[in-house]
């Protein structure tokens, strides 16, 4: 977890945490855009992948909902589905905190991972989750990447990874810290192999995922206005009592600065991803 | 000693620092080399080239400073991206000429200020991780002080780990995970408890190879002499070892912790 979630007063971290229930709830007829207030019909809302039709802001997505969006249809092979994290250093609430967070999002882990096809282009998909513990990374979290990778690596396969993370999950210690180590290697012998690695930054990627995987994309996209962070913004302007300069850390500002390709909204995200990952299949045929 | 009394020795203003170190076990073949040569030299971060007995090797070592007006210059030991390129970029070099490189790590955490984040603070400690994965020369890193998460990590991929005695690694500072459990900062001692952060936490947890007993004072000789000799060892034995071997014995290191589901 990064510093900026970590210094967070609690209330506020669970009023985030709130924050990403999805709006995609089935028996609330009306939802409340999170930038405009505007108040949207369910379904609209669904029907228009979660995306505010007044101002294009951009609803976080279950793992779920979002393979839905991205992987052809029934095309999606779950693998490693079975592993779930323990309490292995019999931390304070973490027991109660795993156990909540898969009640809330009838997830195992915070990421999903598994072989799919987009636009006929046989991808490894992982895909992190909000609804579990802010997409934090523990041990799982990791090895679950870290196996996608090298089962890709294995396969001659690309990669397609969804980010949404808090950063590690300190209730884990140090061995959340090493994940960062972990995945970087997977992805370098993955990389090493001549194979397609994506990252898809969303609302909100930070601290350790940043400064691991998320950002050692081959090409790296990101949602439009997702905040992209190693220390977040509360963290840095309390360390520099400055007032930041306007949409910091935002996708577009990141992408300014030089360290995104490209931010490309929701609507046009499978095509995208579709056009880049056959623009590469001749490079899979090759090895 | 209760682990919050580590983090406090970790942290004491008289500790040793990185440059204490490298004056202690390099003396005057120590040669300082600046600069990322992309944007700046980064003075949170101390590296160069020196001998170790008759080995060349490439030195970096994370600097806190060791009065205020160092620790001004030094950033307290926080580097910015600038900072771990110029590592990278000297890691790099120590692989072309096939010496090794010793890290020594000492920070509360990577910098975060607008300029790091603007200068892409998490790229710059994610390519270290992964480019260290697979450097082809021998890596070892050792926690002289604090091993603050992410920006400790970014010096520490390496072959082996050790950890002085006092010394303390962690995912977040006791500070933050206190506030966070308990919305109470004053909690530090029990979050140091529960992070499992002291030398013997690690090395029982399979993080860290080696525990290196305290210098008595700067003027331990004898304490500096042995790590010499330790880390002489360590390199020549790693050095013998193909680069194919060494990479893959290091991936294989990390690609066991946290994996028994």
């Amino acid at each position: 977890m990064d510093l900026f979630t970590f210094l967070k007063p609690k209330n506020e971290l669970e009023g985030s945490q709130e924050e990403t229930a999805m709006p995609f709830v089935p028996d609330s007829l009306w939802v409340k855009c999170n930038s405009c207030n505007t108040m949207l019909l369910a379904s609209d809302l669904k029907e228009n992948q979660g995306v505010c039709s007044k101002c294009n802001y951009h609803f976080r997505m279950t793992a779920r909902e979002r393979i839905e969006m991205i992987a052809d249809k029934n095309s999606f092979e779950e693998i490693n589905g079975e592993m779930e994290s323990r309490d292995f250093l019999k931390f304070p609430q973490y027991k109660e905190k795993l156990m909540n967070a898969k009640i809330k999002s009838k997830e195992k882990e915070s990421v999903v991972t598994g072989i799919c096809s987009i636009g006929g282009n046989k991808t490894v998909l992982c895909v992190m989750s909000p609804d579990f513990m802010m997409g934090s990374m523990g041990t799982v979290t990791g090895e679950k990447i870290t196996r996608a990778f090298e089962y890709a690596t294995e396969n001659l396969l690309p990669v397609v990874v969804f980010t949404v993370s808090g950063g590690a999950r300190m209730q884990e210690g140090i061995l959340s810290l090493m994940q960062m180590a972990k995945t970087s290697g997977a992805v370098k012998k993955h990389s090493d192999a001549g194979l397609l690695y994506i990252t898809v930054l969303t609302d909100p990627t930070t601290g350790g995922v940043t400064a691991s995987f998320a950002m050692e994309g081959d090409i790296i996209l990101s949602e439009p206005n997702a905040l992209v962070a190693f220390a977040g913004p509360r963290v840095v302007e309390q360390t520099t009592h400055t007032k930041l300069p306007k949409g910091f850390q935002r996708a577009e500002f990141v992408l300014d600065k030089g360290f995104i390709d490209a931010v490309v909204e929701r609507k046009d995200m499978k095509k995208t991803l579709s056009m880049l990952l056959s623009l590469h299949t001749n490079v899979k045929e090759e090895n | 000693m209760s682990a919050y009394d580590k983090v406090k020795a970790a942290r004491d203003a008289k500790r040793l620092t990185a440059v204490d170190y490298i004056n202690k076990m390099f003396g005057n073949s120590f040669f300082e080399l600046h600069g990322d040569r992309r944007f700046g030299d980064d003075k949170a971060i101390v590296a160069g080239v020196a001998k170790l007995y008759d080995m060349p090797v490439t030195v970096i070592g994370i600097e806190k400073g060791r009065n205020t007006k160092e620790r001004m210059t030094r950033n307290f030991g926080s580097a910015n991206p600038e900072g771990y390129r110029k590592a990278l970029r000297l890691m790099k070099q120590a692989e072309k000429f096939h010496r090794p490189v010793l890290c020594l790590v000492d920070t509360s955490g990577a910098y975060p200020g607008i300029g790091a984040e603007e200068r892409g603070q998490g790229l710059a400690i994610a390519e270290n991780i992964m480019e260290m994965m697979t450097l082809k020369t021998p890596i070892l890193s050792i926690l002289i002080g604090e091993g603050g998460s992410g920006g400790a990590l970014a010096l520490a991929v390496a072959d082996e780990v050790w950890m002085l005695e006092d010394s303390i690694y962690s995912v977040i500072s006791p500070e933050g995970c206190a506030s966070i459990l308990w919305k109470d900062s004053t909690k530090a001692p029990e979050a140091s408890e529960c992070l499992k952060l002291t030398s013997h936490n690690l090395f029982n947890l399979g993080v860290v190879e080696r525990i290196i007993r305290e210098p008595a004072d700067s003027e331990d000789r004898k304490m500096f002499e042995g790590l010499k000799m330790l880390i002489a060892r360590t390199f020549e034995k790693n050095m013998s070892i193909d680069a194919e071997t060494l990479t893959e014995n290091r991936y294989n290191r990390f690609r066991k912790l946290g994996n028994d589901f």
